[in-house]
């Protein structure tokens, strides 16, 4: 049976890792090779490294980074932040990463999805959503949350998907960081509605919200930062108790 | 001992190369095809659409190479897909290697998502390239299609239905998961590749 994902999620500012709280007040948080390479022998089941000051400032993605991350870790990881177009997915595939996330330039040029799949596959393209509730419904942000835009999260998703996404992964700003468990309401409506797997973002703070993210989320896969960085909560312990919960993890 | 990796249009070749390097076996990507003719090893990695690959393959007479390879080669992927007779994925004929032939995944119900994506469990495993293989091991795939269980079939994965994990005929080895990105499960499979 095909497991639930628990994916760590590394913050890269300046080529270290970095995880804050609602996306302000960064803190310091270790190597991201060394890191990665950590969370694949704890039983990780792939990693996102994503360049969380490259859309803002423009910048290009880390590449250096990614051929290091490549060279010593033996599971999937994706790469997101300043990808705005084929070429970067290029560089980055070549550079040895399995999927690119595309966040804001997906949100300002839809059919960057398009071509990522004819180019290179649906496989490799996730399309990352930073979503908040407003009285209007669920809203998605541009630039890391700093930019409301008019475009409904479920909308969105639904497009991204039929325009040739891999997969979705859902970042709800509001549970971003507090450690209150994951938005499973709207994880559940988009895990019910879309063909394709939806990666839970933002919120875990113990084991219990990934049981939840799986079971009410309805989730393919739950991915987290800092409770994973500083040690609250480890991957071999959390998966022992997911599979007490007869939630199906790779166990190792 | 020479290990090739087969250099074409698809992505994903060097992660493989990485994974050997990991093995301590310095690969080399060719094209070429007496290195690829000569070599103790062949590898045929590949993730990408069947028929532009298959069409490319032709072109540049890879095709006839890889047929006429004696030693021992490891399909993975779209690699081990474009060793058989025929694939759904632009209508195509493959390398015919293996007697089967590559269908989607058809969702039996919502839940279903195509393509098959992440960490599942190796059946019924039997053969060189799983020696040592105690129990089910998770191992990761990414794919649409599958090829359905045959007379090569040396492991099975259950996805909608149960469907063939890896082939074997003769020299000809190959997966539809990834080893190279299989954790220490996928190390041991190549291993287990390198010393057939």
């Amino acid at each position: 049976m095909l497991a639930k994902r628990i994916i760590p999620c590394l913050d890269i500012k300046d080529g270290t890792t970095v995880k804050g709280t609602n996306f302000v007040n960064l803190r310091q948080a270790g190597d991201p090779v060394e890191l990665g390479k950590h969370y694949s022998q704890e039983g990780a089941d792939e990693l996102v490294f994503l360049d969380i000051t490259a859309s803002h400032e423009k910048r290009k993605t880390f590449t250096d980074l990614v051929r290091r991350v490549a060279a010593n870790i033996n599971i999937p990881f994706t790469v997101g932040g300043g990808i705005y177009e084929l070429a970067d997915v290029d560089r980055l595939l070549q550079a040895g990463a399995d999927k690119v996330s595309i966040n804001s330039a997906a949100l300002r040029n839809p059919t960057l999805i398009d071509d990522i799949a004819s180019h290179f596959g649906s496989q490799v393209c996730v399309v990352a959503i930073d979503a908040k509730e407003t009285s209007s419904g669920w809203k998605c942000y541009l630039n890391g949350g700093r930019v409301e835009t008019d475009k409904n999260l479920f909308e969105w998703a639904k497009e991204a998907c039929d325009r040739g996404a891999g997969e979705i992964l859902f970042t709800s700003m509001d549970h971003d960081g507090v450690k209150t468990g994951y938005a499973n309401q709207a994880l559940s409506l988009l895990s019910d509605t879309l063909p394709i797997p939806i990666i839970a973002s933002g919120g875990a703070g113990t084991q219990e919200h990934f049981k939840d993210a799986f079971l009410k989320g309805k989730a393919d896969a739950a991915l987290a930062a800092s409770v994973f960085h500083f040690g609250e909560i480890r991957i071999p312990e959390l998966k022992q108790y997911l599979c007490k919960h007869n939630i199906n993890v790779r166990l190792r | 001992m020479k290990v090739a990796i087969i250099k074409y249009n698809a992505g994903n070749i060097y992660s493989v190369d990485h994974a050997l390097k990991r093995l301590g076996i310095n690969a080399v990507i060719t094209a070429d095809h007496q290195q690829l003719l000569s070599a103790d090893k062949v590898i045929f990695p590949g993730v990408g659409e069947a028929a532009s690959t298959m069409h490319y393959l032709k072109q540049t007479g890879l095709d006839n190479v890889i047929r006429s390879l004696r030693q021992p080669v490891l399909g993975i992927c779209l690699g081990m897909q474009l060793l058989c007779t025929h694939s759904e994925e632009g209508d195509v004929n493959g390398l015919g290697i293996f007697d089967v032939n590559i269908k989607r995944f058809q969702p039996q119900d919502r839940h279903d998502k195509v393509p098959h994506m992440g960490w599942n469990t190796l059946k019924e495993t039997r053969g060189k390239l799983f020696e040592g293989f105690g129990h089910e091991e998770f191992v990761y795939f990414v794919h649409s299609y599958y090829a359905p269980i045959c007379m090569h079939t040396i492991a099975q994965t259950d996805y909608i239905l149960p469907f063939s994990a890896a082939l074997q005929k003769e020299n000809f080895y190959a997966t539809q998961f990834h080893p190279e990105k299989s954790g220490s499960i996928g190390e041991r499979i190549l291993q287990n590749f390198l010393n057939i």
